[in-house]
Order: structure tokens, then sequence, then C-alpha cells
């Protein structure tokens, strides 16, 4: 069963070949075995799991349900679910039981889908490889001794050693699909507003995005169908249509004009990566795709941008933690201060700290303009580049990452060397457009990911053109040893 | 821009973090070499250019002005360190 895709399990459901708890406690079980040594979980929710597919099957033997109906998820910890630990990988949320459900979860147990658990990441999703969490670094399943990627490592982590046909991630600078990447599994970034951040813990809140982990794009576009569309409540959710992403699937490629930006293939790209993106991109050629080179003439200025605009909108987020309305509390506080330099220093890790110090450095009187205010106009220059590239193409080809996954430690000691993995995913969140990771092939054993960027609000086209490719390789379709 | 040990203490400060001693002279390093990757912003002349706050040319969408939240204090008090009375407690801040 834990091999199958969601439209499978959903068939295998409908016609009574297992039930929803059959299909959970068979998860469960595989969580038990196989996740002591990968720590892709950080909260098994047992109970609650079996609890919503007895549920789901009472929906589906009343003949209502939809496609996700009785299908078990796993969550990113970073969407906050009612009375279950939301952690956000932090020890400063690792009390916290949140009072309500993200819109996404809601979207989610509407649709009746399994609440597994939730997944581990990196701390307050400020990483590339899951190793700032609170709760351990993550193992990669195709080699134990390397990081899955990050931050939404645990949930690539899951999906791709089977232990759950899908998850959630979300994507700041790349946290959706570096990982994705890195465990050989398929990931989408939505445009900016399409899914609601509504419950979702802020990092960066003019670059957070949740979407779809999964193994396939067809998976993908199932959960995506479930997690788009307006909420109010997300004040820049936006106000437009939801498609049905499975309809254009299996769309013809042909005529297809991708452009390949000629500064994503130049120095820091692994030479193997680089020769499994060009095979990818020959195969869309033979699929009937046009390929043109383009440029991204700031695209080596994303991660400066960036690290900027983040730890500014994070200094400001996470100043919510305070150790007075929830979350960790340092013991006998000499006074307020007091109360809340202890609470905060105790309650983050060091990433976390060198964060919100550089954001409120970059926010201090006398240094807007030369550090917020210039990344703001970086910004935009980053962003015509793109609208200028989306005027001669339909889509944007390159590696997701520049190497394959690194050993767990190999980076730790030098943040900026960190940094720099994120160094093909970051722009797309600065212009605030859908990008994907798909399974391209192999470098020595380790899985490579092709990235796909398209204009906003072009998801169905990037689930068509991953899906495509899907039916004529079988990249996405392995899986790691003995999983 | 490098930064000393007053300037990491001075920022620490400002974001309310208490940091150990000890590391102090690690953040100074981590911290000045951050700066140092995001001072390669100053390649490129922006003047003029207008900056770009929101990935999509938005307004900022407004409600009606009613009531629409119904009180939850209770289970929003629930998971807070420590209440009395409805109230949250903190050290006292008034002598």
């Amino acid at each position: 069963m834990h091999t199958k895709s969601i439209a499978e399990l959903a068939a295998g459901l409908r016609a009574r070949e297992f039930s929803s708890e059959e299909l959970t406690r068979a998860l469960l079980e595989r969580i038990g075995r196989l996740d002591g040594e990968l720590n892709s979980f950080i909260t098994v929710a047992e109970e609650h799991a079996l609890e919503q597919a007895r549920a789901a099957d009472a929906r589906l033997a009343g003949g209502e349900a939809g496609p996700l109906c009785g299908i078990p998820l796993a969550q990113k910890d970073i969407f906050c679910t009612r009375g279950l630990r939301t952690s956000c990988g932090s020890k400063m949320l690792d009390n916290f039981a949140a009072p309500y459900d993200a819109h996404v979860i809601e979207r989610f147990n509407g649709a009746g889908a399994v609440l597994l658990g939730k997944t581990n990441m990196d701390e307050f999703a400020m990483g590339s490889s899951n190793e700032t969490s609170f709760y351990g670094p993550v193992r990669n399943p195709w080699d134990t001794s390397a990081v899955p990627g990050g931050s939404s490592g645990g949930s690539a982590a899951a999906v791709a050693a089977r232990l759950a046909p899908a998850a959630t991630g979300t994507d700041t600078g790349g946290s959706i699909r570096q990982p994705a990447a890195l465990c050989g599994i398929t990931g989408l970034k939505p445009t900016y507003g399409r899914v609601s951040r509504y419950g979702m813990i802020a990092f960066a809140s003019s670059l957070d995005q949740g979407g779809p982990m999964a193994r396939s794009a067809e998976d993908a576009a199932i959960l995506l169908g479930t997690m788009a569309g307006f909420d109010r409540r997300d004040s820049t959710s936006l106000d437009q249509a939801v498609p049905d992403y499975t309809a254009t699937l299996g769309d013809d490629l042909k005529g297809l004009k991708i452009g390949l930006p000629k500064e994503y293939f130049g120095e820091g790209l692994d030479a193997k990566v680089a020769q499994v993106i060009e095979a990818a991109v020959a195969e869309y050629k033979k699929l009937g795709a046009e390929v043109v080179e383009v440029s991204l003439p700031n695209s080596a200025l994303a991660v400066p941008t960036y690290y900027v605009v983040a730890p500014a909108e994070c200094s400001s987020n996470l100043s919510r933690f305070d150790g007075v309305r929830f979350g960790h509390r340092c013991e006998e506080p000499r006074d307020l201060e007091d109360l809340y330099k202890r609470s905060r220093g105790e309650g983050f890790g060091p990433e976390v700290k060198r964060r919100i110090m550089i954001g409120t450095y970059a926010l201090s009187a006398g240094y807007y303009d030369a550090y917020y205010l210039k990344a703001q106009q970086m910004r935009r220059l980053i962003s015509d580049d793109f609208k200028r590239a989306f005027e001669q193409v339909d889509v944007i080809m390159g590696p997701t990452a520049p190497g394959t996954a690194f050993k767990i430690g190999e980076k730790t000691d030098d943040p900026v060397t960190m940094y720099l993995s994120d160094i093909y995913t970051i722009a797309v969140n600065l212009a605030g457009l859908p990008g994907m990771s798909v399974p391209a092939g192999f470098v020595d054993g380790l899985p490579v990911g092709l990235q796909i960027v398209g204009n906003y609000f072009d998801e169905a086209r990037l689930l068509n053109v991953a899906h495509r490719y899907q039916q004529v390789t079988d990249w996405h379709a392995r899986a790691p040893e003995g999983i | 821009m490098s930064l000393d040990k007053a300037d990491v203490e001075k920022i620490a400060h400002l974001a309310r973090l208490a940091i150990d001693e000890g590391d102090i002279p690690e953040y100074a390093r981590n911290l000045t070499n951050i700066l140092d990757l995001v001072e390669q912003m100053n390649a490129v002349d922006t003047a003029g250019v207008t900056p770009m706050a929101h990935p999509l040319e938005v307004a900022q969408r407004l409600r009606e002005d009613q009531v629409t939240e119904t009180d939850q204090r209770e289970a929003f008090q629930a998971c807070a360190p420590s209440v009395e009375a409805g109230l949250y407690l903190v050290p006292q801040v008034i002598e």
C-alpha cells in the first residue's frame, strides 16, 4: 500500500480493497519501524489519525468523498493543528498545542484527509539542511549520513521513504523545492498569495508560501487543488479561481517555450548535476518543446538581497515570542526585560538568533536605507528580470540546487556557505513566482532535481510540464534501497 | 562592515535576546560574514528604482468595520505560561 499514488489509493478505498483505517495503520507501522533512524516526524498523531481514518471510512461508505478522503498525509510542523503540538522545530514552541487549525489544515480536514503527524523542519523554517531543528537532524533516506535539505526536510524524507503518500511544506527561499530535489520527490511552491498563510507560523511574510510535496506531479496537483484558494484571514491571499489542476496534466507540450537562464549553468554548479539537467531538457525537446537561452542578470544578487528581506521580516515576526502569551518562558524572571531576554535567548537556537540579529541590525536607526530599502530595490530588479524572460518563454528551467545532498555537519560551521545552497531557488520567492522541483536523475546514487519556474498563477502549466516528463521517465518512481 | 563585541551586545539588546558571553566572538564573526554577503548588493546602482514591498502589485484589502471574532480568551490563554483571572502575568512593571 505504501508505494501507491494518491489516485491509486483513492481508487483502492472506493473499491473497498482496503479501508482508510487499514491504510493508516499500515503507514503508522512503517513510521514506527523506519522513522527512528530518519527522524522525519516530530509528532506522530496515532490516535488522532485513526479517529480521522474511521470518520473517513464512514464518509466513503456513504458514497460522499473527494479524492483525498481517507488519504493519510504528513503536515509540516509549521501549520497550526488544534490541540496538537505545533513546534515549528523550536524549543520555543515545544509546549505549544495550537488553539486553532491553519487554513490548510482546515481544508485537508474538510476533504477527509488523515493527519498522520507533524514533520520535522529547520527551526522556524530557517535553514537548508534540517540541522537547525530543536528535535535533531533528519536523515536523507537515500544516504542516512546526508541531510534531506530544508527547511521542509522532514516532509521530504517522509515522502521519499514512503512513510506518507504526500506531505505539505512551506517555501520562503527554497524550503519546498530544495529538499524535494535532495530527496528525489516532487515539490511545488505556488504563486505568492495562492495558498493562505493563516495559521502557518510566519517567518518572512512577503515570501512565505505553503505547497504540496509528493511523489508525482499528479499527486501534487490533487493536493494543491485542496490547499489553494482565497481566505479572508490572510491579508495577502488572492481572490482568484482555482482551476482543476488534474484536468490539464496530460496537455501536449508541442511548442512549449523553455527558457534556460545562462546564469544558472555557470560557476558553482556541480558538473554532474549540470549533465543531469541537460539530459532532462533534451527529453523535453523530444516532447516537442523549444529551448531558448534567457538571461536573469541579477541572479547572483538574489541571495544577498534575501538575507536582508527575510531576516528583517523574521525579526519583526518573531518579536511575538516574548514568554508572556505562549511558548517558552524562563524560570524566575527578575523583571520584564529579563523575562523577554532569557525566554527568547533560551527558546531560540543559534541560527534563528543570527537571523533575528541581522534583521534587527538592518532595520535599526541609520541603517534602514542602506539595507532594507536597498534590498527592496534589488527585489524589483530581480523581479523585472523574470518579467522580461517570461515575455519570451512559457517556463524557465534549471537546477534546483547546485549539488546533491551534502553530509550532515558539512556546512554547519559557516552560515554563508549554507545560504548558498539556495542560490537557484531564492530569486523565485523574491519575485513571488511559482516554482517546482521534479526528480531528474541521480549523481553517485543521490537524487537531482530539475527546477521549473512559471509565470504568476501558472501552477497548472507547471504541473502539466512536470507530469508529461514523468510519463516518459521513471526518476520520480525510484525509491531508496531498503524502502 | 565588521561587527565587534559591543555591536553584537547592542544588537542583542535591541532584539531582546540573551546570548552567552562566550558565544559573542562567534556571533560577531558570523554576522560580519553575513553582512559581507549582503553588501554585494552595493555593486548595483539602484538610484531611482521603486522599492518592491509585495510580489504582486495589489492594494491592501479592506473589510467592513464589523465584529467578526468571537471571544476565545479561555482557549487562547490555555497555552499561556502564567495567567490569573483572564490576565497574563508578568513580573511587576510599576514600582
